[in-house]
């Protein structure tokens, strides 16, 4: 089956399964499944969703197929009439413990190959500390000496206040978009080095496939690697319940090529561009905090 | 015949029971309590529900239309607590109360002023956090996890939290010995353990899996207690402590705490399917020991919870195996039940129907959390709507539909008259199109890419978020029909019969109608037990 065909069949059973496959016209509505995504990992990511979500259909077809047979076959208004000595067959039960064990070995078996791709940050070619607090994000390009804050866009901002009488769908890629965002280039391995100054919060951009935690005291690794010809802005959020305005910390990544990232690199250090003084003082603050807390011993 | 043994107890009725207030303040009744702890889960339920809809008002189209995000998230954080603390485990309390004597042939629980005691410290416990709604800082708004350092940004609410949340433990571990010892000591002569009834069993293994966790969840928030007011950093980085720990410490209670919700359901379907599929629970020794197994998995997976938080690879590929284990057993009791009403003779009263809702909707999150268990993908799926489907496909339609499903299937032994049928049926039909509604979009929000917890989002998930609204109030709506059946049951029902459902087995059937104020005077006789407690 090709990956087109798979993803249609993937929606359309979402669709019925949820039973509002009428309403699938509308363009949102078909927002059923997760992205792709445009990196090694998240592929691979996608892939075993995939490859779980279709066992979980056969699993389903073949569980709920038997509970409809029997409820429609056994009804006593059809004059049904049960077989009382039926009350246990070792040989059922063992068909149906192993089974599910072998199903389950050949779901691990893919799953663990992935995470220990994931979990591999050798070679790294850009190193970034994001330090999340409330509520926004702290980008320090290690190395660099580019640093500055990322908050939510002024115009969401407008719009979300309670009452603000600004129609959401009136605003550009509403609470999904930022003053400053992440630049990084593709085709390069990016590693990205999570800490928290005050309370837990998670970077999370879908289409990179994965998120991990931002703990304050903790420095967590992620790393992405964007695929050549990807270039553009990709949008996230924070993930991790963090206080009264968690619902308005976005995640923006602004993906260019090579030459373009230097270039940009290159405009910051030299102070032509956004990042404030303020900020940048504040940020100065921020490191020396996380630089002395331990290294997080953490088993 | 089975009535002629009791019979002579049903005459004389030397039910010594105070009246009015006294009835229910000093009550050591098993019936008495039961029914209040099953009344107050009820009034918990219709008041968490409530907030389940303000936050589903404010999600019905993004913008913030109602409320502050504070607020909002005091409600998410409410909800939860009420849900778990107030509804579900105090309804099952109340179930077991009433029928744990009934099934094993005992006049009463064992520890009955005990039993008082665990059922009025929640009042008490639940005043304490609903008080939190009006205190300076607002109620508890970091999540019923209480994870710090979040959790410890709180207002005045936090010691009222904390303290609610230590009576809470210790009301359900004294339940909990309280069903212990009576299902190990006033089990009637001659009913061996592998005779008892399932829900018995599951309530069993519910009790141990309570006094093994919810001292650790004490001993995790006496801690936030101390790191609040006493400078202790158990989870302060700054002061060398770890906010990861904690959420350690909180899952080790956490994991066990979700089958503490869903055992009992796993015991009240298994009488259920068997009585309105004619035919006996299929692998009776098989579902007990997959029980105990699953027991045992919950306290070696409590960091499926938390893959995000960096763990090293070792853990995160321990935890997903064991994770992916609980298949295994959870797989068996729905093809022991599959296979009950294979070749039954099935008909379809209201509380069979609530306990099919279940077969489906459960499997349909034990789905979800089969998905969840894969480590790489769930780095995608945590944090996210799929995880808000996942944990409540099994939870409402889960525990709450078998809850209900109880409640119908022993209302008329309980109180003599029966519920009406046409209503009883149109509820089942409301609760499950609307439950449906509610959560199944919530897995395509998730996926997509929405946040749990927040209080407004990105107009890409206007659409789906719109339906589930819809969903939730048709769900919270019907449930007043709930309430109208069985007040209406109880006021004005019909007389129900002897035997009201003609295949049920099981002592409790044995018992005149309504059952007598103290259950088994006497014990039931070996003949009785052997024809009731296995068919």
């Amino acid at each position: 089956m090709t990956r087109h065909a798979r993803t249609a069949l993937s929606a359309t059973a979402f669709a019925i399964l949820g039973s509002l496959a009428p309403l699938a016209g509308h363009a949102e509505w078909g927002n059923l499944n997760m992205p792709v995504g445009v990196t090694v990992l998240s592929k691979e990511i996608h892939a075993l969703h995939m490859t779980i979500f279709w066992w979980c259909v056969a699993i389903g077809v073949f569980v709920f197929g038997w509970m409809i047979w029997s409820l429609v076959a056994f009804r006593k208004s059809q004059g049904a009439k049960p077989d009382t000595t039926m009350v246990h067959s070792t040989k059922a039960e063992i068909i149906w413990t192993v089974i599910p064990v072998v199903i389950l070995v050949i779901m691990a078996v893919p799953a663990a190959r992935t995470l220990i791709a994931i979990e591999d940050t050798r070679n790294t070619e850009i190193s970034i500390k994001v330090t999340g607090q409330q509520w926004k994000w702290h980008y320090d390009y290690l190395g660099e000496d580019v640093k500055f804050f990322s908050s939510l866009a002024r115009a969401s901002d407008e719009a979300r206040q309670l009452g603000s009488g600004v129609n959401p769908e009136s605003v550009e890629n509403y609470l999904l978009d930022v003053d400053n965002p992440l630049v990084v280039p593709e085709d390069t391995k990016v590693r990205l080095l999570l800490t928290a100054q005050d309370v837990i919060h998670a970077w999370w951009v879908p289409a990179f496939g994965m998120k991990k935690d931002a703990i304050p005291g903790n420095v967590n690794e992620l790393w992405f690697k964007i695929d050549k010809g990807k270039t553009g802005l990709y949008r996230g959020q924070c993930a991790e319940l963090c206080g009264r305005d968690h619902g308005f910390m976005p995640v923006v990544v602004k993906v260019v090529t090579k030459d373009e990232y230097r270039i940009w690199l290159a405009g910051q250090r030299a102070g032509t561009s956004t990042p404030s003084e303020a900020s940048t003082e504040l940020t100065a603050d921020a490191a020396a905090a996380v630089a002395a807390l331990p290294a997080a011993p953490r088993g | 015949m089975a009535n002629s043994a009791t019979h002579d107890h049903a005459l004389d009725h030397h039910d010594h029971k105070p009246h009015g207030l006294k009835r229910w303040l000093y009550a050591t009744n098993h019936k008495d309590i039961g029914t209040m702890y099953l009344v107050f889960a009820c009034v918990m339920f219709f008041l968490g529900g409530t907030m389940a809809l303000v936050i589903r008002a404010e999600l019905f189209q993004p913008g913030l239309q109602f409320v502050d995000p504070g607020f909002y998230n005091s409600m998410t954080t409410m909800h939860a607590l009420l849900m778990i603390f107030g509804a579900v485990m105090p309804a099952w309390t109340g179930l077991a109360n009433w029928m744990v004597p009934m099934q094993v042939g005992a006049p009463d629980m064992a520890l009955p002023r005990l039993n008082n005691f665990s059922f009025w410290l929640l009042p008490f416990a639940f005043t304490l956090l609903l008080l939190t709604l009006f205190v300076p800082g607002g109620a508890p708004a970091g999540g019923w996890t209480l994870y710090p350092p979040l959790s410890l940004q709180a207002g005045d609410s936090f010691p009222l939290t904390i303290f609610a949340i230590h009576l809470l433990g210790i009301s359900s571990i004294l339940g909990a010995i309280n069903v212990v010892v009576t299902i190990l000591n006033m089990r009637a002569p001659g009913m061996s353990l592998l005779n008892m009834p399932l829900f018995c069993w599951t309530w069993l293994i519910t009790a141990y899996l309570l006094i093994a966790v919810m001292p650790v969840l004490a001993g995790a928030v006496t801690m936030l207690l101390t790191d609040y007011f006493f400078g202790t950093s158990f989870f302060a980085a700054s002061g060398g402590g770890d906010p990861v720990m904690f959420q350690h410490i909180f899952w080790f209670f956490g994991h066990p705490e979700v089958y503490i919700l869903i055992l009992p359901a796993f015991g009240v379907v298994s009488e259920i399917i068997p009585t309105f599929s004619r035919k006996p629970l299929f692998g009776y020794e098989s579902m007990v020991f997959a029980t105990a197994s699953i027991a045992f998995l919950s306290f070696i997976v409590w960091a499926h919870h938390m893959f995000t938080v960096g763990m090293p690879l070792a853990g995160q590929l321990f935890f997903m195996l064991s994770t992916m284990l609980i298949a295994v057993p959870t797989g068996v009791k729905v093809f022991n039940w599959c296979a009950t009403m294979w070749k039954g003779s099935i008909s379809f009263e209201t509380p069979m129907l609530f306990a099919v809702a279940f077969l489906f909707l459960f499997t349909l999150g034990g789905l979800s959390g089969l998905m969840l268990a894969i480590v790489p993908a769930d780095f995608q799926y945590h944090d996210s709507y799929f995880v808000v489907a996942h944990f409540h496909y099994v939870l409402v339609p889960g525990a709450i539909f078998a809850i209900m499903a109880g409640v119908y299937y022993w209302l008329p032994k309980w109180t003599g008259r029966m519920y009406n049928e046409k209503i009883g049926k149109l509820h089942f039909l409301l609760s499950t199109i609307g439950v449906n509604v509610l959560f199944f979009p919530q897995h395509f929000l998730g996926l997509a890419g929405m946040p749990r917890r927040i209080p407004d989002y990105s107009t890409q998930f206007a659409d789906w978020n719109m339906v589930s609204s819809v969903g939730a109030f048709l769900f919270g709506v019907s449930q007043l029909l709930f309430v109208y059946v069985i007040w209406s049951a109880v006021r004005s029902g019909e007389k129900a019969a002897e035997r009201p459902w003609e295949g049920a087995h099981g002592l409790e059937w044995q018992l005149p109608t309504p059952a007598p104020y103290h259950s088994w005077e006497t014990p039931p006789s070996r003949p009785i037990i052997s024809h009731g407690a296995m068919l």
